[in-house]
């Protein structure tokens, strides 16, 4: 069985600043794999190259056994891959419900149709209504986007990034500045989400982590110190060192 | 912006006054005004897929419409002269469908880019287009530009398209089936896209759609729709001149959509109804229309950017909540101010016209039907204190309005809480 993720010797500079110092990183289908790493490690420039908004500057990742270095968003998305993002990245005037439904289109096969009437596309509401649904919006299914709270916002991220029905999901800080309940919701979420699924999740909160990771991978200076699981992680020389800066690092 | 269930009754309104207008209205003003606005609510919501739907600041979307109108009149010119045979009514799709064949080729370069550098784009098209009228004169007619003669083809029932009250049935037509056409095409999955686009293009591309794909297929629809107007045009008025591919064109219908309202489905035909109106009734006026027209635009985008539609949009739920009638002394109010201030602009700027046009000769002038002395400072000072009383009136006044609207947002709010609205999903579409 091939990896969900494969990344080899994957390199990115932004002028002479290198961000991504050849990782290697192999994702297993069906886990849970948590990114970890100090603030500027280039956790999210990973998830960026990943997901295709940034080209790489030089090495290979490869989707479920296909190679997609350098491939369009839109394309390595088809081929079963949905991202989110730390910042807020929704469709603000459109309604919670119609957010989740144009991220669902494509995986039901609408493509750019112009002939059908999307109110009558049965597949496609009952999806859409599903996810909903899922990420507790039920309630709010026809406020815009933009006027929804900020938890809330994070939870129609979760949404669109999962209605598609990707099979890997890429999620960044899902709990990023939510409070101890919202963080508790939100965590309910993300596993729920994540079952029989592939999910790589970059988060700052280390109960986070280490409840939910199957795998973890630690990001230092745009290298991976150590891949494994949540015990050895923990037991790991090299990451006590990175994250508690007992040692000067290069 | 989000679905409303607008439901079938303002189409069958729509129709209805699209029959009776020509029959309430029947002078030959009114009915070539009905005629010019009819095509200009096509022109317009095509302009708003653009815009408003997937927003595209075109400066360029005339050249559809134009280049549509030239080629229907020396089509309309090869069947006069025995060339070929086509029915007239259908000549709109001929429009549309070279419109369309324009998008596809000048869309493709145009939607390669968004934002600010489409919008350059589109302006550079459009200028290109404009100067390529000079190099063909033999397509483009030079400065007359070119005439021609509706009144060819097979005639069904006896419609010859000589009458103008037949050219306004077949624009009305195909307004409305035009209109209709639109509205469907943002409930399909492009159309829904579209709005995605410009909400947010990058985050549509990690949704599995490409950005430049959706905005490219949007141009060629409206490109389509642009087509259909300009054949419309070229029917109507018999000529086609380059100011119809010109930038002034692109802006004018710009402008009528702005001031609708790009925000939703129905603003551009308000727009094209006002502005239209506004540009023939008020030319017949005054030599300063198109300054007037500069006013209220300026006006508009100060204080009501959403253009006519948002204001509608703005009153809504307390018309649904029958809260309206508490506004209604507060705006009545600010109308005295306000008629005050604009009577005082209009003598102001009328006066200023009559001087700089009349050159050195008598200062007596006609205004709102009073005889004054524009070389008299009198009429300049009670011209000038309307202004500033109506200014000062109206922020005396304003204040009163914002209370009444406190109330009303409480009262809805009120009412909001003591009836949460059930809200499933999909229940909207």
């Amino acid at each position: 069985m091939s990896a969900a993720l494969e990344l080899k010797q994957v390199r990115k500079s932004f002028g002479k600043t290198a961000i991504i110092n050849g990782v290697n990183l192999e994702v297993r289908q069906g886990e849970r794999h948590a990114i970890i790493g100090p603030n500027g490690a280039g956790k999210s420039t990973l998830f960026n190259l990943i997901s295709g908004r940034f080209a790489l500057t030089s090495g290979s990742i490869s989707l479920k056994g296909k190679d997609i270095t350098n491939h369009a968003p839109f394309e390595i998305n088809r081929r079963g891959l949905s991202r989110s993002f730390q910042v807020t990245n929704i469709f603000p005037k459109l309604s919670v419900y119609e957010n989740v439904r144009c991220a669902v289109l494509w995986s039901q096969g609408h493509k750019y149709s112009f002939w059908r009437h999307i109110g009558k596309l049965a597949s496609v509401r009952e999806r859409a209504e599903k996810i909903v649904r899922e990420i507790g919006l039920a309630h709010r299914a026809d406020t815009l986007a933009g006027l929804l709270s900020y938890a809330e916002q994070r939870a129609l991220e979760i949404g669109v990034t999962i209605a598609g029905g990707a099979d890997v999901i890429l999620l960044d800080e899902p709990t990023a500045g939510m409070s101890h309940s919202e963080t508790e919701h939100a965590v309910a979420l993300v596993r729920q989400i994540s079952e029989g699924r592939t999910l790589v999740i970059v988060e700052h909160d280390m109960g986070v982590v280490f409840s939910l990771a199957d795998r973890i991978s630690v990001l230092v200076y745009g290298e991976v110190i150590a891949t494994g699981t949540p015990p050895e992680i923990r037991a790991n020389a090299r990451v006590q060192e990175a994250y508690l800066g007992t040692a000067t690092h290069e | 912006m989000s679905e409303q269930r607008s439901g079938i009754t303002p189409w069958i309104v729509t129709i209805a006054l699209a029959i009776a207008l020509p029959l309430l209205f029947n002078k030959g003003f009114s009915l070539s005004l009905f005629c010019q606005m009819g095509i200009n609510i096509i022109f317009a919501l095509s302009y708003n897929m653009l815009l408003g739907q997937t927003g595209m600041l075109s400066f360029g979307h005339a050249v559809y419409f134009g280049l549509a109108a030239y080629f229907c009149a020396h089509a309309l010119n090869a069947m006069g002269q025995g060339a070929f045979s086509f029915p007239v009514t259908l000549l709109p799709l001929i429009g549309g469908v070279i419109g369309l064949l324009f998008g596809v080729v000048l869309g493709y370069i145009t939607t390669k880019r968004s934002g600010t550098p489409f919008a350059m784009i589109s302006l550079g098209i459009g200028e290109l287009v404009a100067a390529g009228s000079q190099m063909f004169p033999d397509f483009f007619g030079g400065e007359a530009g070119i005439s021609t003669n509706r009144v060819v083809g097979p005639k069904a029932l006896g419609i010859s398209y000589g009458p103008q009250i037949q050219v306004y049935y077949l624009i009305a037509a195909w307004a409305l089936l035009s209109a209709i056409a639109m509205y469907a095409f943002t409930k399909t999955p492009l159309g829904r896209m579209a709005n995605a686009v410009r909400d947010n293009a990058e985050r549509a591309q990690f949704v599995g759609y490409d950005p430049q794909r959706v905005r490219y297929l949007v141009f060629i629809v409206a490109s389509f729709f642009a087509g259909v107007a300009g054949a419309l045009s070229a029917i109507n008025f018999e000529i086609v001149t380059v100011e119809n591919v010109g930038l002034a064109a692109s802006g004018f219908v710009l402008f009528m959509a702005f001031m609708g309202g790009t925000g939703s489905f129905y603003g551009p035909v308000i727009g094209a109804i006002l502005v239209t109106f506004l540009q023939v009734a008020l030319s017949g006026y005054t030599k300063a229309w198109l300054l007037y027209l500069g006013l209220f635009f300026l006006l508009m985008v100060l204080f009501a950017p959403g253009g006519i539609a948002s204001l509608i949009e703005l009153h809504r739920p307390a018309w649904r909540a029958r809260q309206l009638g508490k506004l209604l002394p507060g705006y009545v109010a600010l109308l005295v101010p306000v008629l005050i201030g604009f009577a005082g602009a209009v003598g102001l700027i009328e006066m200023i016209y009559f001087v700089e046009t009349s050159g050195g000769g008598e200062g007596e002038m006609r205004l709102l039907g009073v005889s004054v002395d524009a070389r008299q400072p009198t009429a300049w000072m009670v011209c000038f204190a309307l202004v500033v009383i109506g200014v000062l009136g109206f922020r005396q006044l304003r204040p009163h309005l914002l209370r009444r609207w406190d109330d009303v947002t409480l009262a809805l709010r009120a009412a909001e809480t003591r009836a949460p609205s059930a809200a499933v999903p999909g229940v909207g579409t």
